[in-house]
């Protein structure tokens, strides 16, 4: 039976022209594993204030999380990377580096906002909020406002995958 | 039930003349901590009143040179449509005042932030404990001679020297 539409053979064209006809990619090994890990960043769910709305403003349509692989894990040990949205306070603190500390490595952390940048608003007398979320557990991308649009996120998380693609996970 | 008949009814229950609070908003009466639970008991079972609900419980310092602190108990009959207020001051030195979960529930939750905050204890509560700040915090933050702890859990607190007392 023959299917409608455009022939297989007739879209791989351009991936023939590209790649040659004997379908190989020569690449180093780093960075293919660096190229799948950031693909697939899992994310862990939770959020702490207003910042979460705008992470889970993120995962929405129109700006689409999932297409850089970004599946919302509800646990830290399905998880790649930490997204502190929100004001951290002591309270919260020791649960935060809790949920850290059960991530399997490598894990990242993006923290977004003013309040888990530096306290944000609460800086001075806020004698309830951490000052800064890199104070308990180490942050790899800081992401500034209050609270930063998806869009500010998105690039947060593109930074991220920038320093992924740099490491190397064979070499010591 | 105009203001006037209202401070009628409050001195009527209380059985001596009630001081009204000036400035404040709706209409509050000054009680003595010891006549609270006789009085929310009147009131709640009052065939004219019926106040059927404690809407809040605010904790207030005046300030550093103040002896005593206060308590400001909002209560309301939505029945009966009336909002009014009575306020209890309690030395600093010695702040304990007596539960009203007893009589309303939803002071449950409400006096425990108030110790959380304030540092006043509520006699005969059921489950006095912090409910905002973690349990092993130090001192009360609302209080106006509130010092905040130089570190929790290995963790600075304050960003500096300046920020840790209340400037106001």
């Amino acid at each position: 039976m023959e299917t409608p539409g455009t022939p297989l053979a007739e879209l791989g064209k351009p991936y023939r022209e590209s790649f040659g006809n004997s379908g190989i990619i020569v690449s180093k090994i780093d960075d293919l594993l660096n190229w799948s890990r950031l693909s697939s960043m899992f994310p862990m769910t939770f959020g702490l204030a207003c910042c979460a709305i705008e992470f889970m403003s993120t995962g929405t349509q129109p700006y689409d999380m999932d297409r850089f692989g970004m599946a919302p894990r509800a646990t830290p040990r399905q998880s790649d990377v930490m997204i502190v949205a929100g004001t951290v306070t002591f309270k919260m603190a020791d649960r935060i580096k809790r949920l850290y500390e059960q991530m399997a490595e490598p894990r990242y952390v993006i923290s977004m906002g003013s309040c888990s940048n530096c306290g944000g608003p609460y800086w001075q007398h806020g004698y309830h909020v951490v000052k800064g979320v890199d104070k308990i557990i180490p942050v790899d991308v800081y992401v500034p406002g209050c609270p930063p649009r998806p869009e500010a996120l998105i690039e947060g998380i593109l930074k991220l995958h920038e320093k992924i693609k740099t490491e190397s996970l064979l070499q010591s | 039930m105009s203001e006037q008949l209202l401070h009628e009814k409050v001195q009527v229950i209380c059985g001596r003349d009630v001081q009204q609070a000036e400035q404040y908003s709706p209409i509050t009466f000054r009680l003595q901590p010891d006549e609270l639970m006789g009085f929310f008991e009147r009131i709640k079972s009052d065939t004219d009143l019926y106040i059927d609900r404690l809407s809040c419980i605010t904790g207030i310092d005046p300030g550093k040179d103040s002896e005593h602190m206060e308590v400001l108990y909002h209560l309301e009959s939505i029945t009966a449509g009336i909002l009014f207020a009575v306020l209890i001051s309690v030395p600093k030195s010695n702040p304990i005042i007596p539960s009203v979960q007893s009589i309303w529930k939803s002071a449950n939750w409400l006096e425990r932030e108030i110790f959380d905050m304030y540092g006043i204890h509520f006699s005969g509560h059921p489950d006095l404990r912090r409910i905002l700040m973690p349990a092993d915090w130090e001192g009360y933050p609302l209080r106006k001679d509130y010092v905040t702890q130089n570190e929790y859990h290995g963790i600075q607190v304050e960003a500096n020297e300046e920020s840790k007392t209340n400037s106001l």
